[in-house]
């Protein structure tokens, strides 16, 4: 098994595990950070390519990533608390009303 | 098998294990930290790579901006969540063989496709130089070829602070 098909395998079981972390738990902090499992998954598939080829771009890529990253969880925490308050509880079963 | 390819096996079975965590852990502050144990032994594994720029990064702002953020937030919550102590919904079984399924098929494009080689692809352009990863390399290419898109993301995060503010204005104002 070479380096690369190691690093496709790892960021194929990455993003299944985060896949299985959203849609089986119940805490919506623990499925943001199971987003962010998914999202590292791509980006070590993302630097595997760039590695391998040995372009720039990729890296670039990854770093744009990586901000759009940080302010998406700058959002997406201010909204989980807000929902939090507003149900006194994490559990993503409370705004099962959402599913319509 | 050399002492590289070992410290590669090695925190590719780190992160792993650290994913693997994540879905057990009853507490979320266990899950941050197994995602933090995954995220450093990724950035081990890009280091290895020869990727240094994107391994200080994953360092700098996965876990030193982003996981402290979220640590922060799970300190300011109550413990006694019942979402804390019933972890699981009711999808499980599906959700796995949901989730096996996609990585088959994942797994399958995976390693049933080619992956372009930097020999290969100086074969395609023959002018290509290819790249080294040092900070110097990435520090030129960023503020030559992306600078426009350098700047675009200043104006994200700022719209992401304002947002941020306006969604914790908002909430305010209907509680009191």
């Amino acid at each position: 098994m070479d380096r690369t098909q190691l690093l496709l395998a790892l960021a194929v079981s990455l993003f299944s595990l985060g896949f299985v972390g959203v849609m089986v738990r119940r805490n919506a902090l623990v499925l943001l950070m199971c987003m962010e499992l998914m999202l590292n998954g791509v980006i070590l598939s993302l630097v595997t390519f760039a590695s391998r080829s040995a372009t720039l771009d990729g890296a670039v890529l990854v770093f744009l990533v990586f901000v759009v990253a940080a302010a998406e969880i700058a959002i997406a925490i201010p909204i989980v608390l807000l929902l939090a308050r507003q149900r006194r509880t994490l559990d993503v079963g409370a705004w099962s009303e959402l599913k319509g | 098998m050399s002492g590289t390819d070992l410290l590669l096996w090695f925190f590719a079975a780190a992160s792993l294990a650290g994913g693997v965590l994540m879905l057990v852990a009853r507490h979320p502050m266990r899950v941050a930290l197994a995602l933090i144990g995954s995220m450093i032994s990724l950035a081990g594994i890009y280091a290895i790579l020869g990727v240094h720029v994107i391994a200080v990064f994953q360092v700098l702002i996965y876990v030193g901006a982003v996981m402290v953020f979220m640590v922060y937030v799970i300190m300011l919550l109550d413990v006694r969540d019942p979402s804390f102590l019933q972890r699981y919904g009711r999808a499980v079984v599906p959700a796995v063989a949901l989730a096996a399924l996609l990585a088959g098929a994942l797994g399958a494009a995976a390693g049933g496709g080619h992956t372009v080689t930097a020999t290969e692809l100086d074969a395609l352009q023959p002018g290509r130089t290819p790249a080294s990863f040092g900070v110097d390399a990435f520090s030129v290419s960023f503020l030559e070829r992306y600078w426009l898109h350098f700047e675009v993301t200043t104006v994200l995060l700022l719209a992401a602070v304002v947002a941020a503010i306006a969604v914790v204005r908002t909430g305010r104002r209907r509680d009191g």
